[in-house]
């Protein structure tokens, strides 16, 4: 009993010993006590204030403390004090003003003061100051994207006065960028406001559309009579006209209490449930009130009686537009500012209209080169050799489990990537010249029941993916040097991967031409294919001829299967999902030239990022017009962009 | 006996006979109608095949007959269960939302009850106007009409546009099949107006008959889908048997000759294109309230190729053979996909059929494509001696032209 009451003697002591001392910034915190025990967000403002604002060295001290958590009050007296856990029921109590020990204090006798994040946002914002001027340049980093995610006016000086003494380069010229938007966004000064915005002007930040756009931001509010000199008119509109319709006009005199509002249906059968008396209505039976005629009338007593709103005809409407004058007000009342900000935004918008054409171009060529990848085997199976081939998604399909169990077997992605495309090729290559030999060379010159036959193969492989590998999709991980993209500013960026996917298609398309025009392969395809007796009469074997160029074509699916499993999720129907656009890419482009798959395939994948981007939420209505589109297209050109003249067309 | 388009050909009497024994064996065994020894779902499974019996006539007619392969009948099949089933789903909603709306203590106007309508129908797709396609589905007349006018119309015009610009073989396959998708695509979106991905549900229940059992009205279906049945294939039947008929064989052997001997052939495919379409819309009308339910999913290009298994493995150029494919085919599937199909035990690996049957589906499909391209209908030709003509000096060597005399054998 002696021992406890000792120790209270003695930090009662310690404490007045303190209290003897000079304590400003205690003083600060007893001022403000009350609030900093409320902690309640809508009041604490002053006693953040004070203590940013006391000057003293210690008040950093305090907030980091406060904003930790670390701060208690001692109940007995009242105190803050920065305390420390010693064990579970002793805290070590120091003091704000010395940083001296004050003593150790039981848990029962403290209380913690627990801001909420909200408060521990406004101490941050506080604490920033300090910050931009900490010798530790992670604490200055962090300073400086506290301000970008919550900008203050009251931070600009401080900001200012840190940028001389910055002595690391890059972080100076984020001080200097962020006190440029700041500066347009809070400065009192209007010349120096306008000449930050002119400085920013034609610059791609998202930072700088987001400081010009408030400045810009127009209300529409209604005058009675002419519009005063004093509100900055961003433009003066008249009812009725197509930018604003009579209906808002209206609403907006209603919403400024120059106008009663009009009565609804909904307000209408609400005023008659409020003065039903259960079989009548002012009158009129509550059966007969399943017709407008009848509940108009009913209101209309009501009306009468003085029960509800009278009705606005539309007579009321129209004298009172009439009385009154519309305008977009710019909330910021100083004309130069708003116009120097447009002029700023509008170059603005010019030159990301510009990125983005280029972006979009960029994507568009993505998408064609992946397009071109799904439709490569395609073009030398179904456009050299005249097979329909429905089982060729299921051959990209099978490329993209190739390198999903390479990937399996081997960790490193690089190597394991290198090892896929090869073996891709190989897998699909065999499994192309076995369903030549068994099922298509019985099936030349049936091209239907080619179609269907292959169709056979392609729902029986589908299906057998799906019990070897699941239904789930199969990651197959792009090695890290793929990862991420190449950022040319804030508007235009492409992927890695995209990038490669389209060295991968120039690539392809380079390979296919060497072997068609430059090896004996090539020739033999092209003779069987023009004249397959003539080609057997000069001493070619047609059948070997077709079984090798139907692996080819299998085996570049394969690989474009590799690739297109690198950015797409590796499922059983990954081939699905591109066998139709792939041969409307070589029947658009022109059977039977590989410049024609080309141009059909920067077609199709051009007018669908068009479309896309006429309508970005909806890539599904993209998809559905270019089919659209190209079932109108082959009507002017049936036979495809380039389109074989002569000997070689065939029939 | 008369000589009649029906007594010429004796397959057709014996087709009819069989579907009406069969109909009426259905009706004694069924729950609703009979002993109970049919199950409700199962009778329903019935008259769903017998739709998907009617549309394979029908693209047996398109195919088979006419030699064009088309890969988008399914969406013409789909559009006709979506035009009845606007109809179905506003009419039902129409009732509960009266049922309920009767309780307020003011009774609501017309506009009152179709914003309520509105509400019900298009709440999963975050909207509650009514969108233009649904103008007449509180007319159930007008529906009725548009589950052929519909399909009728978007054949004729993607017909028109095909075949005027002579797209024929399989780049009319793959655009037919472009088109189906395209379809599948527009209507999965939500403002498609006919509630995207949801589709539109609870088309099992008739608006009106509350009262009457499932058990019944499955039968009344399946009555429906047999008569339906018997009136497309005798139309078929009707259509092939006389000079109209030759054309189409005309066209599908060899297009160009018929076309230097005279004939309109662009005419002749659109008619029979359009005609086939609006048979699949009735098909489709009658096969969703049977399903209960249909979204963008069913009219998905694997659909439509289905349907050409179905006729290729019944065998095309045959009306019995693509009915009995369709039923043969499909009744397999659902036997062997359901479930009920007992494990296969090989000692190291159990077969489990839900999951290998595509494959033996798929494997058996190229079979029946390389060694039997008659199909199951290739059968009662061995029962009745019948022989493909022997033309000596037929060249079947390896260029254009080989086989197609076989085909032209019927």
């Amino acid at each position: 009993m002696k021992r406890p009451l000792l120790a209270a003697l003695l930090v009662l002591l310690t404490t007045l010993s303190a209290w003897a001392q000079s304590t400003p910034m205690q003083d600060i915190l007893q001022e403000h006590s009350d609030l900093i025990v409320q902690s309640s967000r809508k009041t604490i403002e002053p006693a953040i204030r004070g203590v940013a604002a006391s000057g003293l060295p210690q008040a950093q001290e305090v907030m980091r403390a406060w904003q930790t958590k670390k701060m208690w009050i001692r109940t007995s007296d009242g105190l803050f004090f920065r305390a420390d856990k010693l064990d579970a029921k002793t805290y070590r109590l120091f003091d704000f003003d010395t940083g001296a020990v004050v003593g150790d204090s039981p848990k029962s006798d403290l209380k913690q003061i627990k801001p909420n994040s909200g408060i521990r946002a406004m101490i941050a914002t506080a604490l920033v100051q300090f910050q931009l001027m900490d010798p530790d340049p992670v604490l200055r980093t962090e300073a400086l994207l506290a301000i970008e995610r919550a900008p203050d006016g009251k931070l600009l000086e401080p900001l200012r006065a840190s940028i001389d003494r910055e002595r690391d380069m890059v972080l100076q010229a984020r001080k200097i960028r962020i006190e440029r938007l700041l500066t347009i966004a809070y400065d009192q000064d209007e010349p120096t406001r306008i000449a930050a915005i002119n400085e920013v002007s034609g610059d791609l930040g998202l930072d700088v559309r987001a400081t010009l756009n408030p400045l810009v931001t127009t209300k529409l509010t209604a005058f009675a009579g002419d519009i005063p000199d004093t509100v900055n008119v961003a433009r003066v509109l008249e009812p009725g006209q197509d930018t604003l319709s009579s209906e808002a006009a209206y609403g907006v005199l209603v919403a400024q209490g120059m106008a009663p509002a009009q009565v609804t249906r909904d307000d209408m059968r609400l005023a008659l449930l409020e003065h039903s008396d259960g079989t009548s209505v002012a009158g009129v039976p509550v059966a007969q009130l399943d017709a407008d005629a009848a509940r108009s009338r009913a209101y209309a007593a009501l009306v009468d009686a003085g029960l509800a709103q009278p009705l606005v005809s539309d007579a009321d409407v129209a004298t009172s537009l009439a009385a009154h004058r519309f305008a977009e007000i710019y909330n910021e009342p100083s004309a130069a500012i708003t116009t120097a900000a447009q002029d700023a935004l509008d170059r603005i918008t010019t030159r990301v209209a510009a990125g983005q054409t280029i972006d979009l171009t960029l994507d568009a060529l993505s998408l064609a080169s992946i397009y071109f990848l799904a439709a490569i085997g395609l073009a030398i199976t179904f456009g050299v050799m005249g097979v329909i081939n429905m089982a060729h998604g299921e051959f990209i399909m099978m490329g993209a489990y190739t390198g999903y169990v390479v990937q399996q077997m081997v960790p490193n992605h690089t190597v394991s990537i290198l090892l896929a495309v090869p073996l891709a090729f190989a897998v699909t290559f065999v499994a192309g010249v076995a369903m030549e030999r068994l099922v298509i060379r019985w099936l030349y010159n049936r091209p239907l029941e080619t179609l269907l036959a292959t169709f056979g193969i392609s729902i029986a492989l589908q299906q057998l993916a799906k019990n070897i590998f699941g239904t789930q999709a199969r990651p197959l991980t792009a090695p890290g040097w793929l990862d991420g993209a190449w950022v040319l500013n804030d508007v235009v960026s492409i992927s890695y991967i995209r990038i490669a996917i389209f060295v991968l298609a120039l690539i392809f398309l380079g390979v296919f031409l060497f072997i068609m025009r430059r090896t004996r392969l090539g020739l033999e395809t092209r003779a069987v294919t023009q004249n397959r007796s003539m080609a057997a009469s000069m001493g070619i074997n047609p059948e070997r001829v077709n079984m090798l160029t139907f692996g080819l074509g299998s085996g570049i699916a394969g690989i474009a299967g590799v690739a297109i499993g690198l950015f797409a999720k590796v499922t059983s129907e990954l081939g699905s999902d591109y066998i139709v656009q792939s041969f409307m890419t070589v029947v658009v482009g022109g059977v039977g030239n590989i410049w024609g798959t080309l141009a059909g395939a920067t077609m199709i994948g051009f007018f669908q990022k068009g479309v896309e981007w006429l309508n970005p939420s909806n890539t599904l209505a993209a998809q559905t017009y270019m089919i659209v589109f190209i079932i109108i297209f082959i009507q002017f050109r049936p036979r495809g962009i380039i389109a074989l003249k002569g000997r070689a067309a065939g029939d | 006996m008369p000589n009649t388009f029906l007594t010429r050909t004796p397959s057709n009497v014996i087709f009819l006979i069989v579907l009406a024994v069969f109909a009426l064996g259905v009706t004694v065994l069924a729950e609703g109608s009979g002993i109970g020894f049919i199950s409700t779902s199962f009778v329903k499974t019935l008259g769903k095949t017998l739709c998907l019996a009617l549309v394979a006539v029908a693209m047996d007619l398109v195919w088979g007959y006419t030699g064009i392969l088309s890969l988008g009948h399914f969406a013409f099949f789909g559009l006709g269960g979506y035009m009845i089933g606007m109809w179905l789903m506003y009419a039902r909603t129409h009732g509960i939302v009266v049922t309920s709306m009767a309780e307020a203590p003011i009774p609501p106007t017309e506009s009152e009850i179709v914003d309520a309508i509105g509400n019900q129908i298009f709440g999963v797709v975050g909207s509650s106007e009514f969108p233009l396609v649904w103008a007449f589905s509180d007319s159930f007349a007008i529906q009725l009409i548009l589950v052929v006018a519909v399909p009728g119309l978007l054949a004729l015009v993607f017909g028109w546009l095909a075949f005027r610009s002579r797209v024929t073989g399989v780049y009319l396959s793959i655009l037919t099949q472009a088109m189906t998708l395209a379809l599948a695509l527009y209507l999965f979106q939500n403002d498609s107006g006919l509630r995207g991905n949801n589709g539109l549900s609870g088309l099992q229940n008739l608006p009106g008959l509350d009262h009457v059992p499932q058990a019944q009205i499955s039968i009344w279906f399946f009555w429906a889908s047999a008569v339906a049945l018997a009136l497309g294939y005798l139309f078929a039947a009707w259509l092939v048997s006389g000079k109209f008929g030759s054309v189409m064989r005309g066209i599908r052997d060899n297009e160009a000759r018929v076309r230097f001997l005279g004939y309109s052939v662009e005419g002749y495919k659109l008619f029979v294109f359009t005609a086939t379409a609006m048979i699949a819309g009735v098909a489709g009308a009658l096969y969703y309230p049977q399903a209960g339910i249909i979204n963008p999913a069913e009219i998905a290009p694997i659909a439509s190729i289905y349907l050409a298994v179905w006729v290729a493995i019944g065998g095309r150029g045959r009306l019995y053979g693509a009915a009995i494919g369709a039923v043969f085919v499909s009744l397999v599937s659902s036997w062997f996909t359901g479930g009920q199909a007992p494990d296969l035990n090989l000692g190291f690996y159990t077969l489990k059929w839900v999951d290998w049957w595509l494959i033996v589906l798929g494997f058996s499909f190229v079979l029946v494509t390389l060694f039997a391209p008659k199909g199951i209908g290739g059968l009662v030709d061995l029962w009745t001696y019948r022989k493909s003509p022997d033309r000596h000096g037929a060249d079947l060597g390896p260029d254009a032209g080989a086989l197609r005399e076989q085909e032209a054998s019927q």
